[in-house]
């Protein structure tokens, strides 16, 4: 099949288990793309990742090279600052690139830094990847022995620092401008945009936000031409990227795929993707982009895994993420745990997240544990509505950033498909999954 | 006093000359702390307030904000479940009863002997290995009962040591350097 066909433009070394070496990188065409984007003049780099149709990695899905525009130019200095502080529940697949290819990363930082023309990156490395910093240290040190950071890298004149920076467990500085603020010293809370980063970012210069998979194309794209990246996928979906796919299905995992060439059926069901759910029981519901996203049905599992088409649909394909829900699922218990998940990474910095989150939290628990009321639905909608008005994606806006606005997604969606099952909860004074 | 010793106030000031302002350095020189005492003390965040040129309320106001910095002494081994979405869907709520009954302790408490603290964690982004823990930040997937149970006499036995170093010691591998080092400017804008 079409998607099984594309180059393996991510995860091409990892089938080699020393593939967090600086031997193996070398030995698989390491270094390479970095050599010949040095070669080019930076304009002509960041003109190869606009034609790649290349979007960002992280969630929000921006067009890469769009964003690098933004820059003002000539005015320094400017950083690049990689988000590493994959949080999005059921997202590991930059846990993997940053444990498993760390070179990879590195490369694509430098190419990137060189194209928008920072002499010092910072990667925002989340704190519990312990291995990953280790490792991430670890080729790091190699990078600047072979030439690769530093200065006059490769004898070409350009300098790069990468400054390796821990987080310390908080999901909402995965939040860009929450990011920066905890990069600064402070609490991660979002800050009010405008300014965007681009103008005003880390110490209030022009700044470039990145995630980890978006810089890990960069080797590829700057080796094979924006244009071949371009061909791969369609649309708005360009190139591949990584799935990270799990729940109740035979082989969780993160899966390289073109985009728009598979279907979440082909996700779940492919010998050589998801290998079907266990115990050959039913797709009650489905995640198609991570905690934040709106729940689907099964009606959706021909939908393509497109941006454009999984938003028309009511949802998002947001950090790749996609959570296979079998029939024995309970949609409280499953809609209460990442409402949880949201009540306590909330910030605290406006009031309709930061109450609204706890609010909804302990009303769902109430349902699950049998002690909720009919009226209870009308209630969380009604708190949803107040989050996020309109319930419908991408939600209505209520916040400084996109956390809150979230966190209705997994409670109308469900309530819209399991209506029966939240009732059957109330009737029965409990939980009909137990 | 729990200050931080001769040799970490050295390396506090190589990490505070990676960043163009020093105040970037707060949460490395947490993470220092927490290596030195496994946990991060008053003390402490009075003396990293006097690195950096800021009080101790704004060390404490951005420490208090992040989970993984311990305001209070926790066990040799922190075991840190997850039940989130992934983790419940495969078992990780039956994992972390199992993990109380087994350790004799809930979430947030620290057993008498002091070897293990447990706690109920958000998402650790290894959801293909679900139900995981994490010791010490340290992965574990495709957890068991019995993996469980292994898991601790193992710990107990130090036959872990390699793999889960003590509480608090994130990197074991030494810095990278750089080439461009900045001169301390505490409240300065980057330039």
């Amino acid at each position: 099949m079409a998607f099984r066909d594309a180059p393996d433009i991510l995860t091409g070394r990892l089938r080699f288990d020393d593939s967090h070496t600086l031997e193996r990188f070398l030995a698989t065409g390491g270094y390479d793309g970095l050599r010949a984007a040095l070669a080019r003049p930076p304009a002509e780099i960041v003109e190869e990742v606009k034609t790649s149709g290349l979007r960002g990695r992280g969630g929000a899905g921006f067009a890469t090279g769009q964003k690098w525009s933004f820059l003002p130019a000539d005015v320094f200095p400017r950083y690049l600052v990689v988000n590493g502080d994959e949080g999005e529940p059921a997202t590991f697949k930059d846990h993997m690139l940053i444990e498993r290819d760390p070179h990879q990363l590195i490369e694509g930082i430098a190419i990137a830094s060189y194209a928008v023309q920072c002499t010092k990156a910072f990667l925002y490395l989340r704190g519990e990847f312990a291995l990953g910093h280790e490792r991430m240290s670890k080729a790091l040190r190699e990078a600047y022995t072979h030439g690769g950071l530093g200065r006059n890298i490769f004898g070409s004149g350009f300098d790069l620092d990468i400054v390796l920076h821990p987080g310390a467990g908080a999901y909402i500085c995965g939040e860009e401008t929450a990011l920066l603020d905890s990069l600064e010293g402070y609490r991660g809370t979002p800050r009010i945009r405008p300014p965007f980063p681009a103008v005003e970012g880390l110490y209030q210069k022009p700044t470039v936000v990145n995630n980890v998979e978006t810089l890990a194309n960069m080797a590829w794209i700057t080796l094979n031409g924006g244009a071949a990246y371009a061909a791969l996928g369609a649309g708005r979906s360009t190139g591949t990227r990584l799935i990270s796919l799990s729940g109740h299905v035979n082989r969780p995992g993160n899966y390289e795929v073109e985009l728009v060439k598979a279907t979440f059926r082909d996700l779940f069901y492919d010998p050589a993707l998801g290998g079907g759910i266990p115990g050959g029981r039913d797709v009650k519901a489905f995640i198609p982009g991570g905690a934040s996203a709106p729940w689907f049905g099964p009606d959706q599992l021909d939908c393509p895994l497109d941006l454009d088409e999984v938003q028309t649909r009511g949802s998002m394909m947001g950090s790749g993420s996609v959570i296979v829900m079998d029939d024995r699922t309970c949609p409280v218990r499953a809609a209460w745990r990442i409402t949880k998940f949201f009540a306590h990474e909330s910030c605290g910095k406006c009031t309709p997240c930061r109450e609204g989150a706890g609010w909804l939290e302990k009303v769902l628990r109430r349902i699950e544990l049998g002690a909720g009321r009919e009226d209870d639905l009308d209630l969380l909608l009604d708190v949803c509505d107040n989050l996020a008005p309109g319930l419908s994606w991408p939600p209505g806006q209520t916040t400084i950033c996109v956390l809150g606005p979230s966190i209705p997604s997994s409670i109308y969606t469900s309530i819209r498909m399991f209506r029966d099952d939240y009732l059957t909860h109330v009737k029965e004074g409990g939980c009909p999954f137990n | 006093m729990t200050r931080l010793s001769t040799e970490n106030v050295e390396r506090a000031r190589e990490i505070i000359s990676r960043y163009p302002s020093s105040r970037s350095a707060l949460l490395p020189l947490l993470y220092l702390a927490q290596e030195q005492e496994g946990w991060i003390s008053d003390d402490a965040m009075r003396h990293i307030g006097e690195l950096l040129d800021i009080t101790p309320a704004e060390v404490l106001g951005t420490c208090s904000f992040y989970t993984m910095f311990k305001r209070q002494p926790v066990g040799k081994h922190l075991v840190s479940v997850c039940t989130n979405i992934a983790c419940l869907l495969n078992g990780g709520y039956e994992l972390l009863e199992h993990a109380e009954s087994r350790l004799g302790i809930v979430p947030d408490e620290t057993t008498a002997d002091g070897e293990f603290t447990l706690e109920e964690v958000e998402c650790l982004a290894d959801c293909d290995r679900a139900p995981c823990l994490q010791v010490n930040y340290r992965f574990f997937g495709h957890v068991s009962a019995d993996d469980f149970d292994r898991l601790v006499d193992d710990l107990r036995a130090g036959r872990l040591a390699e793999t889960v170093p003590a509480h608090g010691i994130m990197n074991r591998e030494q810095l990278p350097p750089v080439a461009v080092r900045h001169a301390e400017t505490p409240h300065g804008t980057g330039d």
